[in-house]
């Protein structure tokens, strides 16, 4: 019915994987090569520029970003007693150290530590892990720290373990009473948030 | 595909490997490199690589929108704007969906015009066109339900009166729109679902697009003359010609994408739609997207409900009647002088139906609305038909080579060799 | 029966035909807009808005700082008696292409609003200073508590205000606003007429109690939001200067424009980045279709098509 009834066998040539170099009339090879370069630069350029916001909506948004700080009021907190708080979606253990930890603390030579470094967000990147390192100057008492087990992201349990501080029980991870890891697969002390004390009752965190 | 012979070359030991197992390059390379298309193709024939572009560029922020968007009834609203404030170049993101949903229909309109024109839907093929039809009755539905997410006045009334529809049929309507609500009004449940299904459609969309393009290289493509590939010289192979043609017609339709991307994103979008959803209040006016404004004069133009709704669906369904309704044996317009005039009269119809859509519905409106509604249906089902049997089609040339040396003038030799001075642009 | 020798025949048939259908169609829409019923709803707004000159309309719009900090001042100390502004954080008055307050100034900022939170360790909500991260808080607890204190109408939340407010163009107008990128300027245009728009109802025209007469007004005759501003009610800071020529007028014109202005940004934070982002995207594929058509043109050189 219609002008063709069945569309012919087609046979193609087969030199067409490339564009076939013009005789007369036909532009200049190089400068056909720069354009041909240029349009694929152009397309690799733009396609490069659409897949970053692709790629960057994944971080954190700005509303995120924005939530920096809590406030903790650690009035009620007795020696020997910690609380846990929220920042940033990860538990921050707040506790005021019983004399006995902090010298247990004290008594552990760095050559001992299998991480030297403090891992103290309040001081310089490499300060070495001693226990004062460990908290601010003037509340050596209070350690704040992000609870959270520096191999693979499990919340150690408190006041437990060989060195009477954490105990990973994933993998069995042991941290001293000034977080220091001291036994087991973690690589790191559990790392100390930026803090103040902003009064005597008053911790601001991040 | 069925119809030429693999001209694949495994050239390494890696794609001898592959070949032998999996003949995946072997088919990519036999469609989209060899593949031979006709060689008077215009730009009317590069819209199918654009609406595959803008199918996957729609899938791609689509996925990306999802990872922060929260298809609640309390929440759906305020993430919307979380995405547009916080999260990073989530404005960019939400308005390329946004607008992008608007740009796929332009362009599947212009395909399905340019099929219409060309006669792309007859013989041998049907099962192109109908995949067609699905496809775009898919894309609709994906675009309405993708249109309630933001949960603004014009996403709840427009979800309201388009599930209302289905209260029109026969005892078990009313019983129906309870399921697709799940519940006895749109709400939270209604929007939890559409979200899965607006994620679930266009992977579907995308499925019956391979069936689509695998029907397409069977049949081959049509032209301008709609006479087939005859002989080598009809043809030329589809890279680097088609794809470096369909290349410029995608970047020249990202710059119309982006000028209403980065210029006017709420153009084509309702201002109502900023306002959150409000089960108290009707907006003065429910007006859907721009692309379903034709059908939903043809809903409104009839005087009862059921009515209505079935010329609504009958409206798609025309489409794809295309096949059997039209009987000439002539394929392209271009030899057709009547079924041109009445195409952009249809064309014109069309436009006019989708203004009338936009407008209350009072007055004037409504009798213009039903003139070009009774005329939307007797285009299809009286005109082609008719015309079929009495026009007088112009002569066609024998081959579409024929056709290129008459629109070069008679002087040029082909194929192949000769350079062409009048026209190098296209 | 053929149209063999009849096609011409035919065409003039054809155009006069589409002609009569597009005459009805004119004509009775044209009778439609004349022969409204006495008791049919009339269109609203009454008046178009005002078409003002904004900073940040075109393609190479921008906010002005100074503009939109004393819009912010507008809000304030008027609007938020009643209007919340919900989605609209501290930390975003400091966006650079924004108010472009600093850091500091954020802080202190928000540091004057109270901020309900909790609940504490005894389960009690209790209020503290704001931060960056607050959003502002809403003047009232609910939309009871809202409309109850409004004799029963709801202060819509601005937020997204300047963008859900589209007085219809009609045709021709909403063709070109394709290319004259007005869509962006009919909300601040929309809320600076209402503003100044306020008037004494024409003769005959009853007001309802409470209700206050407005031709600006989208979706009736008058609302019930007395006129919100007066001359001089909100002090701008001056340059301090005794040449008062310089000095921003305190009318309420000059507020309710800053007052637009300031909520097209509370609605569209990202407006400047966006234009900026799209001239060099425009400008990168200009170029790049540049080159693929060049490219397509050395491809099919030799093929006549």
């Amino acid at each position: 019915m219609a002008d063709t009834t069945t569309p012919h066998p087609i046979t193609v040539p087969t030199d067409s994987r490339h564009v076939e170099p013009g005789e007369a009339g036909a532009p200049d090879p190089s400068r056909r090569d720069f354009l041909l370069i240029a349009t694929g630069a152009f397309a690799v350029v733009g396609a490069a520029s659409f897949a970053w916001p692709l790629i960057d909506q994944m971080n954190p948004d700005a509303a995120a970003l924005a939530l920096s700080s809590v406030e903790v009021d650690v009035s009620s907190i007795q020696q020997g007693q910690s609380i846990t708080v929220m920042w940033r979606g990860k538990p921050v253990a707040v506790r005021y150290r019983s004399d006995k930890e902090m010298q247990e603390a004290k008594a552990v030579a760095l050559g001992d530590l299998k991480d030297p470094i403090a891992r103290n967000a309040n001081l310089k990147d490499d300060a070495p892990a001693t226990d004062q390192n460990r908290t601010v100057p003037g509340k050596e008492a209070w350690l704040v720290m992000i609870e959270v087990c520096t191999h693979l992201g499990c919340i150690p349990l408190g006041q437990q373990g060989a060195y009477g501080g954490w105990f990973c029980p994933c993998h069995g991870s042991q941290y001293d009473t000034a977080g220091r890891i001291r036994q087991g697969p973690a690589p790191e002390n559990m790392a100390i948030p930026p803090f103040q004390f902003i009064n005597e009752k008053t911790v601001r965190i991040g | 595909m069925a119809e030429h012979t693999s001209t694949y070359e495994p050239r390494t030991g890696i794609e001898r490997w592959v070949d032998a197992r999996l003949p995946l390059p072997r088919l990519l390379w036999d469609s989209f490199v060899t593949y031979p298309i006709p060689r008077n193709l215009n730009y009317a024939y590069t819209f199918g690589a654009i609406l595959m572009m803008m199918l996957g560029a729609q899938i791609i922020t689509g996925v990306v929108l999802a990872m922060h968007y929260v298809p609640s009834g309390t929440m759906a609203f305020v993430s919307v704007e979380a995405i547009m404030r916080d999260v990073n170049y989530g404005w960019l993101l939400r308005y390329m969906h946004a607008t992008g949903a608007s740009m796929f229909f332009i362009a599947v309109y212009v395909h399905i015009f340019r099929g219409l024109y060309y006669g792309s839907y007859k013989e041998p093929r049907e099962i192109l066109w109908l995949l067609g039809v699905i496809i775009f009755i898919l894309m609709m539905a994906t675009a309405f339900m993708g249109y309630v997410l933001p949960w603004g006045q014009m996403s709840f009334w427009g979800a309201t009166v388009i599930t209302n529809l289905f209260s029109a049929i026969p005892l078990v309507g009313s019983a129906i729109v309870t399921w697709l609500w799940g519940g006895f009004a749109v709400g939270s449940p209604t929007l939890n679902r559409f979200f899965a299904l607006h994620y679930l459609l266009p992977f579907m969309i995308a499925g019956v697009v391979v069936l689509h393009v695998w029907a397409l290289h069977v049949v081959g493509q049509t032209n301008p003359t709609g006479i087939n590939i005859k002989a080598k010289q009809d043809a030329v192979p589809f890279t680097p010609h088609a794809t470096i043609k369909d290349a410029l017609g995608m970047v020249v339709f990202m710059i119309v994408f982006a000028y209403f991307l980065f210029y006017v994103p709420n153009y084509l979008g309702h201002s109502d739609n900023y306002i959150q959803a409000n089960p108290l209040a009707t907006p003065s006016e429910i007006v859907p997207e721009w692309y379903f404004l034709p059908f939903y004069a043809i809903l409104r133009s009839i005087p009862s409900k059921l009515g209505g709704v079935i010329a609504m669906f009958g409206a798609i369904v025309m489409l794809a009647l295309m096949p059997w309704l039209d009987t000439s044996k002539v394929r392209s317009a271009v030899y057709r002088p009547l079924y041109r005039q009445f195409f952009w009269i249809h064309v014109l119809v069309s436009i006019g139906l989708g203004y009338i859509g936009s407008q209350p519905p009072a007055g004037g409106f409504i009798i213009v609305g039903r003139i070009l509604t009774a005329y939307y249906f007797i285009h299809f089902l009286v005109i082609v038909p008719l015309l079929g049997l009495l026009e007088t089609p112009k002569p066609r040339p024998a081959s579409i080579t024929e056709a290129v040396l008459e629109k070069h003038g008679r002087g040029l030799a082909l194929p192949e060799r000769t350079v062409s001075n009048t026209k190098v642009g296209g | 029966m053929r149209f063999k020798n009849a096609e011409g025949q035919m065409s003039g048939m054809l155009c006069r035909l589409t002609a009569a259908l597009f005459a009805v169609g004119m004509a009775s829409s044209a009778a439609c807009a004349a022969d409204q019923p006495a008791n049919a709803t009339p269109h609203y707004p009454l008046k178009e808005p005002h078409e003002l000159s904004w900073s940040f309309s075109g393609p190479f719009g921008s906010f002005d700082k100074q503009q939109l900090q004393r819009g912010f001042k507008i809000y304030h100390d008027v609007c938020s008696n009643c209007h919340s502004l919900n989605l609209v954080a501290f930390r975003n008055l400091g966006d650079q292409d924004g108010l472009g307050f600093s850091a500091e100034q954020v802080k202190s900022l928000a540091a004057e609003y109270k901020i309900q939170d909790g609940p504490n360790d005894q389960g009690d909500m209790f209020e503290r200073p704001g931060r960056p991260s607050d959003h502002l808080p809403a003047p009232f607890p609910n939309e009871q508590a809202a409309r109850s204190a409004n004799g029963g109408a709801l202060p819509p939340d601005l937020s997204l205000l300047a963008k859900a407010r589209g007085p219809e163009r009609g045709f021709p107008w909403f063709v070109f606003d394709v290319f004259t990128q007005y869509e962006e300027s009919a909300g601040p245009d929309y809320i600076y007429s209402l503003l100044t728009g306020f008037q004494d109802p024409p003769a005959g025209v009853q007001v309802r109690e409470g209700l206050h007469y407005n031709p600006y007004f989208i979706a009736s005759d008058a609302l019930a939001m007395p006129p919100p501003l007066a001359d001089g009610a909100v002090d701008f800071p001056q340059n301090g200067d005794d040449d008062k020529t310089n000095d921003v007028p305190q009318t309420v014109d000059q507020y309710a424009r800053d007052v637009s202005a300031f909520l097209m940004w509370a609605a569209e934070p990202h407006l400047v980045e966006r234009k900026r982002m799209g001239l060099t995207v425009m400008v990168f594929l200009i170029v790049f279709a540049g080159l693929v058509g060049y490219t397509k043109r050395r491809v099919w050189a030799n093929t006549p098509h």
